[in-house]
């Protein structure tokens, strides 16, 4: 399922995110008397050009602070781009306004990470899968009960938890109660934020399970944001690997799996803890990630690269296709 | 299997350990008849999903569990002592000297309004009569072995000056200042990127590997489990269900709920198929249901199995096993 083919349901172009840190009083007065502080800029999302193609999984991976949560907010629209476009089928998202906004905007639901903070403790369930539906028009004040009983049963939950409170739930029945407040409003695209890292291994499985029925039975695009390699490897039919804001990698997971590109790709790979490799050495990448406030020049990954060269220490690498339908982003690539 | 230690006793032996939480909605009991052993320079995964009872073991061991829990029955032997009704200052004397714990949370170790080589200075002098200069000089040694550059500069630094990763080095910098002979490790790689897991394993594995450190590794992932420790015990609801070494638990589980385990991790499933899942969720500890806990979630439960909790009995030798009816038929 490449996204080669045809137009894509969604495409980012040059999409960058920064968060600006304004100056308090104190630090404004300062800088009238001459003193050098700056405004802190953090550069969360740079550039990103990606396209997802209709009813494709689109794995997002990347370890905390590399932006990848900003990317899946900004194309939940939580956020608004600082730059760049995103068109969802053929039309401009980014400054939409209106009603064609709000009807994009419901096209596109986010699952989120922590079912205890994500769901208002004070609403019945009722009330929360079916606040929204009733609010956009999508279903009539009288027929309410009966559609939140239908997508309360999609998810797997009995209609007759309808009248309770989210603390009487465990934590996968309220991942499960999260997903049936995003499907309550007919999503053709999911943005799903580590939706499953909060769980334990065998509820893990059901709420995976549960996501690979509702995107045979729904028709739905998934954006899945995961640092769990392992998840991503079985949802995907491709996967984006970010580092520090940018995309460094982006593959067929599959071919992915078989052989990354990036050096960063190859690192993460091969520190996947399996349950099949025993009492193996563990070889890590030395040193950290940096800070998106004051980020490296040149290749991102280049202190802590292991092969790399002068040319990683100047100029930043840009995210060129190495072969069919297999990008990266790496000097290494236009050598040899 | 490590060689054990003198005259065949293990370093540390955990007998029937009980620890109950009365509360008002009732007795939780959160580990109920858990025995292990570990060797010398052994390293042990104690397995669990949570509520399984897991860290409650590791808290127990130390006589670090806060009321309304309690220990109410069984024995920890550490070297043939027993430290369950052992007086609060023997357990200070042995915590962080002669058993060390690292936490998921490096905050819980470490104090935020303290440098850091006040804090390990501390723990040095705490347990051996040296002067401020020396104790010093082995946190520095401490923190260079668990790779952390420039370690003498860093000495003077806050714990909110290190990142995530670093601070969890610093931890078991900490827990290796004495040299103990155990390390309790509850979930200490949990909150970390692949990247710095991977560098803590490492360091871990090379640490141990060197000083002869025996290793508690509590955590909810088999997949560290097996990279990393010589054995494995997979708890379920208080009780340990299966233990044994790790290739042979993780090639051929014999409990259901440790099959359902292994194969609900997604590596292990064709991509894109189904995952095999276990129905249902975790019991609560305040209702359990009788006989088996595990037996409302089990493909293979029969009547027998609401009568009694199975024993624990020994399929295979330095298997343990409790169930009825196993995944595949054993010889005993």
């Amino acid at each position: 399922m490449s996204a080669a083919r045809g137009e894509p349901l969604l495409r980012l172009e040059g999409v960058s995110k920064r968060f600006v840190k304004s100056l308090d009083l104190a630090e404004r007065v300062a800088r009238r008397f001459g003193s050098d502080v700056q405004e802190e800029v953090v550069h969360a999302v740079e550039s990103v050009d990606l396209e997802i193609a209709e009813g494709e999984v689109l794995g997002l991976v990347g370890e905390s602070g590399c932006g990848k949560s900003t990317l899946g907010r900004v194309v939940a629209g939580i956020h608004p781009a600082s730059e760049g476009r995103l068109t969802y089928r053929g039309k401009d998202i980014t400054r939409a306004a209106g009603a064609e906004a709000k009807k994009a905007s419901l096209k596109i639901q986010m699952i989120f990470q922590d079912p205890f903070a994500s769901l208002n403790p004070r609403l019945r369930v009722a009330e929360i899968v079916g606040e929204a539906p009733l609010f956009h028009g999508l279903v009539r004040r009288s027929e309410l009960a009966g559609y939140v009983d239908q997508v309360l049963a999609s998810v797997g939950l009995d209609a007759s938890y309808r009248r309770r409170y989210p603390h009487q739930f465990s934590g996968g029945q309220r991942q499960r109660i999260g997903i049936a407040r995003a499907l309550a409003v007919k999503p053709e695209f999911l943005v799903c934020d580590e939706s499953v890292a909060a769980l334990d291994v065998s509820i893990q499985a059901q709420v995976l399970n549960l996501f690979m029925d509702l995107r045979e039975r729904f028709d739905l695009t998934y954006l899945f944001i995961s640092h769990d390699l392992g998840v991503v490897e079985h949802l995907s039919d491709r996967v984006a690997i970010m580092y520090l804001g940018r995309i460094v990698e982006v593959a067929p997971t599959e071919e992915l799996f078989a052989g990354a590109n990036h050096p960063y790709a190859q690192a993460l790979l091969a520190e996947v803890p399996r349950i099949d490799s025993r009492r193996r050495i563990f070889k890590p990448v030395e040193g950290e990630i940096p800070s998106p406030i004051d980020p490296p020049p040149g290749c991102a990954f280049h202190p802590r690269c292991p092969h790399a060269f002068e040319r990683c220490r100047l100029e930043r690498p840009l995210l060129k296709e190495v072969a069919p339908g297999r990008y990266a982003a790496c000097h290494l690539n236009d050598r040899s | 299997m490590a060689a054990s230690g003198e005259g065949g006793v293990p370093l540390l032996r955990v007998e029937q350990l009980q620890t109950h939480f009365e509360t008002g909605a009732g007795v939780a009991r959160a580990v109920d008849g858990v025995t292990f052993e570990l060797n010398r320079g052994e390293v042990l995964g104690l397995v669990g999903e949570s509520g399984s009872g897991k860290s409650v073991t590791g808290f127990s061991i130390l006589g670090l569990v806060d009321p309304p829990g309690r220990v109410v029955g069984g024995r920890v032997l550490f070297d043939g002592e027993n430290l369950v009704g052992a007086s609060e200052s023997r357990l200070r004397q042995l915590r962080g000297n002669q058993i060390a714990m690292i936490f998921q949370d490096p905050m819980m170790t470490l104090n935020p309004v303290l440098r850091i080589d006040t804090q390990m200075v501390e723990a040095v002098r705490a347990h051996h009569r040296v002067d401020r200069a020396e104790a010093r000089r082995r946190a520095r040694d401490a923190l260079g072995r668990v790779g952390i550059p420039s370690p003498e500069e860093r000495l003077s630094a806050y714990p909110h000056q290190f990142s995530g990763g670093m601070r969890q080095r610093v931890a078991i910098a900490i827990a290796l200042l004495n040299d103990p002979a155990v390390i309790i490790a509850d979930e200490p790689t949990t909150a970390l990127d692949v990247t710095i897991q991977a560098q803590i394993l490492y360091e871990m594995q090379k640490l141990c590997g060197e000083t002869g450190t025996a290793l508690l590794w509590i955590t909810h992932d088999l997949a560290v489990v097996s990279g990393l420790a010589d054995r494995v015990c997979v708890m379920y609801a208080g009780r340990i269900v299966e233990s044994g070494t790790v290739d042979a638990v993780l090639d051929s589980p014999l409990h259901p709920y440790t099959a359902g385990l292994i194969g609900s991790v997604p590596s292990r499933n064709r991509r894109g198929g189904r995952l095999v899942q276990i129905p249902g969720m975790t019991p609560s500890l305040f209702a359990l249901p009788s006989g088996c806990a595990f037996r409302a979630r089990c493909p293979n439960a029969q009547e027998d199995c609401a009568q009694e909790a199975p024993p624990e009995t020994v399929p295979e030798p330095g298997r343990t096993l409790r169930c009825y009816h196993p995944v595949r038929e054993t010889v005993a």
